[in-house]
């Protein structure tokens, strides 16, 4: 970390990521090693480590135990969740979505995904390609994460084996081949408990050229995660100071979802259709010439029309599609299982409308990809594909086109539980 | 790379979307401040995100009474540059009532009585959701809290029972008289935090830089000595230079030495650190699990 103060910052991104594998893959070691190695751990967190190694009578400091936050819970059988790390390099802040990966914990894995630009899929290089791996990369794929490292650890057991990591690349390419789309997948084979390839480039195989899981990380091109294309505004405030100074502003506060705003850009508001003009885009650091997702504004209009949370602001030449019949994935996170035909709240960027499910089209076995049209039971951990019907128009774009847009949760109306997760098709 | 958007910048965006979330999604927010440089920071960014208009929540200041003199003059001056509302729970007044009993002995600290008074304060004022500086990478209990993390009507924490948190989609839908800690610096360390504070040029107190202090080396940390501690045997103060790394409770919140005067140099000394900053909270080091506890009891 002594490098981070003469870091230039303005340089600086962030990358978020998943780590997923199978218990006794090696992923908290990898992760141990990752933070270790990169020198983002802390004396006294290193000190406890220590102590723990030594308690449980380990030879060398385990390193797994840097996050073991997880497995104790899991020892106790207590909740499994995703839990959030933070590192960072002169190049780049990472945020790991840390989540466990067994069958019952979907779940997590979706919920960590759903934010990640990148997710390290891990394999025992003994076990090659198993069922695990085929979900791993079946939720990166649905959730749309742009980059997958296929990270192939334990070589040390396999005597570093170029032959060995063909064949898993090999069996690897040939499944992700049937989920469609994977965009940009990189083999990295490794040994998280010595240290070979994670920051360190290994000296144990000569015959692999391509770069240390850290510097990956580090240089992956994130830019195009965002869609720069379709302007989109999900309106969540609309801030009004009555002031003397301010007497007439009037701000539409959100979060550019997609696209570009300029001042004087002609805008329709969603869902009444009215047109107006940018007339200034604020923030608290003065007014801006453009804003573009990620970043926090506040749109000011030529003409007073009426706006409220809710509501979006987007471009009359390319408006984002208006319905009350939505077709999506959807994930359950619940132990009370979906009520067809029955009634939820469904949130849809700063939108809330009611929503019923119509039809269970079919099911997922996410670790064979076969789909399941007969069971119209859909219960924690599943995923499925449905037809809802709303209450009042959304204005959506597909989950492939825009994850903000094309993303929604259920809500049940009593409990006000967060039920399931949606991915409009 | 026309588009790109620097670490500091994605997260005051994040952190501002999550502030207009809580005043959008709930009928009555407040935000806790207590003078660390964290809370500083979630204040600021609640004044970014909602100008040029007054933040729509007041803030909260959860006195123990055993503050450093400087903390609150900050808190003054602090309060009226970003034009908010200051509300003031004192834990005396808690103790006057009889709804806690002071702690006694060397290593008396008011620190687990601030939650009688936070949660007292909460109601009386009737509010559903407090804006906490919480990070998750403070501590290992902190790792997997949410966004928007659920409060029974005791205003406990129930790790069964927080709500999965997808895309930026937050549900603050609650029961009557549930309510929720909300934490928009999640996402942040101690190094954005540090970073932020010097892009944004925001002042801080004093006891952030260092400085020359009396104090006296206790539990393996060093304590500034105040009229609020009582001298054990064998404890003499010493002049040393030293800076706080939090700032808390006066009794409890451990200094380092350092010479760091300013913001460059905390930086720097943060970058090059050995110790996380909560290693020198000595209510941490209570028990292993003491963030755990006082989590489901309430605390942060
Ligand atoms: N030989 C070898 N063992 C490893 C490697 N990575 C992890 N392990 C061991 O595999 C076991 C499981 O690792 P752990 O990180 O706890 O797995 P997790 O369940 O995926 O978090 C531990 O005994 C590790 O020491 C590796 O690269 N080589």
């Amino acid at each position: 970390m002594s490098t981070e103060a003469e870091t230039n910052l303005e340089d600086m991104d962030l990358l978020r990521f998943t780590t997923a594998g199978s218990v006794d893959d090696g992923k908290s070691t990898l992760i141990g090693r990752l933070l270790y190695d990169s020198k983002n751990i802390f004396e006294d967190q290193l000190a406890a480590v220590e102590l723990s190694s030594k308690k449980r009578g380990d030879e060398h400091v385990n390193l797994a135990l840097v996050t073991d936050g997880l497995r104790a819970e899991r020892e106790q059988g207590i909740t499994i969740d995703v839990a959030y790390r933070y590192f960072a390099t002169p190049k780049r802040k990472f945020i790991i979505a840390d989540t466990p990966g067994h069958i019952q914990y979907t779940r997590n894995m979706v919920t960590g995904a759903s934010t990640a630009n990148l997710a390290i899929v891990l394999i025992d290089a003994r076990n090659g390609v198993i069922e695990q791996t085929c979900r791993h990369a079946f939720i990166a794929n649905l959730l749309r994460i742009q980059h997958v490292v296929v990270a192939i650890n334990k070589m040390d057991l396999v005597d570093w084996s170029e032959e060995r990591f063909n064949e898993i690349k090999k069996a690897f390419t040939d499944f992700a081949s049937r989920l469609g789309q994977i965009v940009d997948v990189t083999f990295i084979p490794m040994s998280a408990l010595n240290g070979d390839n994670v920051v360190d480039k290994s000296r144990n195989m000569d015959w692999y050229d391509g770069p240390t899981l850290l510097y990956h990380l580090e240089n992956v091109y994130i830019g195009a995660d965002y869609n720069h294309v379709d302007a989109r505004f999900p309106v969540q405030w609309v801030i009004r100071p009555h002031s003397d100074e301010f007497h007439d502003f009037r701000g539409y506060a959100g979060r550019v979802a997609g696209g570009v705003f300029k001042p004087g850009d002609e805008v329709m508001v969603r869902s009444s259709g009215f047109t107006s003009k940018i007339k200034a885009i604020h923030t608290a650091d003065g007014e801006i010439e453009e804003a573009f997702a990620p970043l926090s504004c506040s749109i000011l209009l030529e003409d007073e029309i009426d706006i409220s949370r809710g509501d979006l602001i987007c471009k009359p030449n390319n408006p984002p599609e208006k319905g009350q019949e939505i077709e999506a994935m959807i994930c359950w996170f619940s132990e009370r299982a979906l009520q067809l035909r029955g009634k939820y709240i469904l949130r849809h960027t700063t939108n809330e409308v009611k929503a019923m499910v119509e039809d269970l089209r079919y099911k997922v076995n996410i670790n064979n990809l076969h789909k399941i049209e007969d069971d119209k039971s859909f219960t924690l951990n599943e995923i499925g594909r449905v037809k809802l019907r709303t209450s009042a128009p959304l204005f959506y774009d597909s989950y492939r086109r825009n994850r903000q847009t094309g993303s929604f949760i259920l809500i049940d109306e009593q409990t006000n539980e967060t039920m399931g997760a949606g991915m409009i098709v | 790379m026309r588009y790109k958007v620097n670490h500091l910048k994605q997260l005051e965006s994040e952190a501002i979307f999550v502030l207009r979330e809580t005043a959008a999604q709930f009928e009555k927010p407040v935000l806790l401040f207590s003078g660390g440089k964290d809370s500083i920071v979630m204040a600021w960014l609640a004044y970014k995100a909602f100008h040029p208009a007054k933040l729509p929540f007041p803030l909260l200041h959860v006195d123990t009474g055993h503050n450093f003199p400087e903390t609150i003059v900050y808190r003054d001056q602090f309060v009226e540059r970003i034009k908010a509302d200051l509300h003031v729970g004192l834990v005396q007044d808690s103790i006057d009532q009889g709804r806690v009993v002071e702690e006694t002995g060397p290593n008396a600290s008011r620190n687990a009585l601030q939650t009688v008074t936070l949660l007292d304060s909460l109601e009386s004022g009737g509010y559903d959701a407090a804006l906490g500086g919480g990070r998750r990478d403070e501590e290992k209990a902190r790792a997997k809290e949410r966004f928007f993390s659920h409060r029974n009507s005791f205003g406990e924490w129930d790790p069964k029972n927080q709500r999965p948190e997808l895309w930026n989609l937050f549900n603050g839908r609650k029961q009557h008289g549930e309510h929720f800690r909300v934490f928009p610096l999640s996402n942040w360390t101690e190094m954005d935090i540090w970073q932020y504070i010097k892009a944004e040029e925001i002042d801080l107190p004093n006891l952030y830089f260092a400085h020359e202090r009396d104090v006296i080396f206790r539990n393996g940390t060093y304590l500034a000595v105040t009229d609020f501690i009582t001298l054990q045997d064998g404890e003499s103060p010493e002049k040393k230079r030293i800076r706080f790394r939090t700032i808390g409770d006066a009794t409890c919140t451990g200094a380092v030495e350092s010479d760091a005067a300013n913001l460059d140099q905390i930086i720097a000394e943060v970058a090059a650190a050995k110790e996380t900053e909560r290693g020198t909270r000595a209510d941490d080091k209570r028990s292993e699990t003491a963030m755990e506890d006082r989590k489901k009891q309430g605390y942060f």
